[in-house]
């Protein structure tokens, strides 16, 4: 029996590889220049739902929410074996916090209709958050399974999935759809596909093509820009590689719950942490030496 | 949305399994005593599960004002959905202030989507928690006694202070072994209030198939604090000093592989190429030489004190700070500085 697979992917800054252009001056990281990477537990669930595409049949349709630079974690979705891509790109969803995010992408899930699972990475590496997977679920009004190990068994619109609970595993049935978030060690995902990188490294979102008009034709009218990106995107679009793109206003979306306005929770303060490694400081073994040095720990947040 | 209920109690989730309570909720329990008091309410404790009404004076000796309990049997086995029917409920009925969840695999499998239900702020994997006063940047509107949640972001590179203005409660999960855990006392009075909550059928969407526990092992890549001890720690009696600060201080404890060759510890706590790789925020090595092999293992923490009598030990080369003295004389005067803090 075929299953139906959507799959939620982020382009994120490569926070666990900084780089040396990416510190300051001040020892202090300038998250900007950062190398945008495909979120690496997202990788994990496209794996998962590749697998139950080759051994059940059905589809994958792989989805992202961020700006139209984004479309390239798309393009390696497809390369790596996705049946379709769709990007959520909307400017009025900028600063979502999770709870917003959660609800624009089961907004696109809805919009996208029928499924019988949604993966998810466990867990995003610029926030950690772990919140997105959950929340969707609970949006969609289905069940969560999160930190998949492993499909177990998936027979008569029922799965079985090994879940790793930190210190063991279980092993639970439910009924489809469900929403599973998967964990680095769930599999070994696969390469992209140089056939597929051949027949889909033109695919584009629209945002994508506008960008490269305006840089093409500096001086041009923004409708001018408009026209020209909209013709390119009709002769990919003949050509089965326009990448779907939508707006909140495609996927119905209540404004007052995205972006800012929809986000309870506020940065409130950002502080950096400064690395410094030139030798250690001497701290005394005084009474105040030791004091001195937990004051300092204490200021900087090392400690609680 | 309801209006912010700025009396409302602090309330921690009482995790569990197989009746035994999670260490991390005890934990929280000391955290929300000190919010409460700052803000002049209740702690709360909400306990569901099957059969777990036992664990309620616990609760109640390390802050908890009041404990909630939720007995249903088909509680027993944590799954997401029936708990979190049974937090919606209580707290849509009571209407805590702010709500936390130690940030344990379970906690934070739970506590997203009661956020999500009640539509409130989740802050995921905090390391502090704070009462203060902020004031709004575009209105200039001021929010008293809102709760800052304090998280480490982007890989560690930030710490970012969150806050939820009016998307009440607020909520957040807390990183284990972050908050130290207080001693009980015993002769703290509190109330226990058993509270039905209905569980439907579609609650209960998931069936448990299998499942296998492992005995808690010593979190050490979690930690973020570890004291570690080594060779010139010199016993297994000296070692309580270790474990000493390590509680003082909220951390986990540590050993060299000389410790723990010599029989100090057990080789669970092992650090180094041969043991655990760890990367805490703090790192403090007593007596220990600094052999590359257990450099290997501790050396990208984020800050590193090191005590050792030997002014020449490579420890020194990987140390941000410094203690050339006895560890016997140290440590105690860094118990009483952290209790001073």
């Amino acid at each position: 029996m075929p299953y139906d697979s959507i799959v939620c992917v982020k382009q994120v800054p490569d926070t666990a590889n900084v780089t040396a252009e990416a510190m300051k001056e001040d020892g202090t990281v300038n998250r900007g220049a950062l190398p945008a990477i495909f979120n690496p537990e997202d990788l994990n669930a496209l794996e998962t739902a590749l697998e139950i595409k080759e051994r059940h049949g059905g589809t994958v349709t792989a989805v992202s929410m961020g700006p139209p630079k984004a479309g390239e974690v798309l393009r390696e979705c497809l390369y790596r074996g996705a049946d379709r891509a769709i990007l959520l790109t909307d400017r009025r969803a900028a600063a979502s916090d999770t709870l917003a995010t959660s609800y624009i992408l089961s907004q696109a899930i809805r919009t996208i209709g029928r499924y019988d699972f949604v993966f998810c990475g466990r867990q995003a590496i610029d926030g950690d958050t772990a919140q997105v997977g959950p929340q969707c679920a609970e949006k969609l009004g289905i069940p969560q399974i999160t930190y998949l190990e492993e499909v177990v068994a998936i027979q008569d619109r029922r799965v079985q999935i090994r879940r790793n609970m930190g210190h063991g595993w279980e092993i639970v049935e439910a009924a489809l759809p469900v929403l599973v978030t998967v964990i680095a060690s769930a599999n070994q995902p696969r390469p992209p596909s140089i056939r597929r990188v051949m027949r889909l490294k033109k695919a584009k979102v629209i945002a994508e093509l506008a960008a490269e008009v305006k840089d093409r034709m500096p001086d041009a009218a923004e409708e001018k820009v408009q026209a020209e990106a909209q013709r390119r995107a009709e002769e990919l679009k003949q050509r089965g590689l326009l990448i779907e793109q939508w707006g909140l206003d495609e996927i119905h979306a209540d404004l007052a719950r995205c972006g800012m306005a929809g986000s309870p929770t506020k940065v409130h303060r950002i502080q950096a942490i400064v690395l410094k490694k030139e030798g250690f400081v001497s701290v005394p073994d005084t009474e105040e030496g030791i004091r001195g040095l937990i004051h300092e720990l204490v200021v900087d947040r090392t400690l609680g | 949305m309801p209006e912010p209920n700025r009396q409302g109690e602090v309330w921690v989730f009482a995790e569990q399994e197989e009746g035994s309570l999670n260490e991390v909720a005890l934990e929280l329990c000391g955290k929300a005593r000190e919010l409460a008091d700052r803000l002049g309410v209740q702690v709360g404790a909400v306990l569901p599960g099957a059969g777990v009404k036992d664990l309620a004076p616990r609760l109640i000796a390390q802050g908890a004002d009041r404990v909630y309990v939720v007995e249903n049997p088909c509680l027993g086995h944590y799954q997401t959905q029936p708990y979190a029917r049974v937090l919606t409920t209580l707290i849509e009925r009571r209407r805590p202030q702010i709500v936390i969840y130690g940030a344990t695999p379970l906690g934070r499998d739970l506590a997203p989507r009661v956020a999500s239900t009640l539509r409130a702020g989740m802050t995921a994997d905090c390391t502090d928690l704070e009462i203060d006063n902020v004031v709004e940047a575009k209105s200039k509107q001021e929010h008293p006694n809102l709760l800052l949640q304090i998280r480490p972001a982007f890989g560690g590179n930030i710490i970012a202070t969150i806050v939820n203005f009016d998307w009440w409660p607020q909520m957040a999960t807390v990183r284990e072994g972050v908050m130290a855990l207080r001693p009980p006392d015993p002769s703290r009075t509190g109330e226990v209030i058993e509270e039905k909550v209905e569980i439907s059928e579609t609650d209960l969407a998931l069936k448990l198939i299998r499942r296998h526990l492992e005995p808690r092992k010593v979190n050490l890549k979690g930690a973020r604090v570890i004291v570690a001890g080594g060779g010139g720690v010199g016993s297994k009696e000296n070692f309580k000093l270790i474990y000493d600060l390590a509680g003082a201080i909220g951390g986990a404890v540590g050993a060299s592989r000389a410790a723990v060759d010599s029989g100090y510890i057990g080789k669970e706590h092992q650090i180094g190429q041969t043991g655990t790789t760890v990367r805490p925020a703090l790192y403090i090595a007593v007596g220990i030489s600094g052999a590359v092999q257990h450099r290997a293992g501790m050396e990208d923490s984020a800050k590193i004190v090191a005590v050792n009598k030997d002014h020449d030990a490579p420890i020194f080369s990987v140390a941000h700070y410094g203690i050339v003295g006895d560890f016997k004389q140290v440590l105690p005067l860094m118990i009483k500085a952290i209790k001073e803090k």
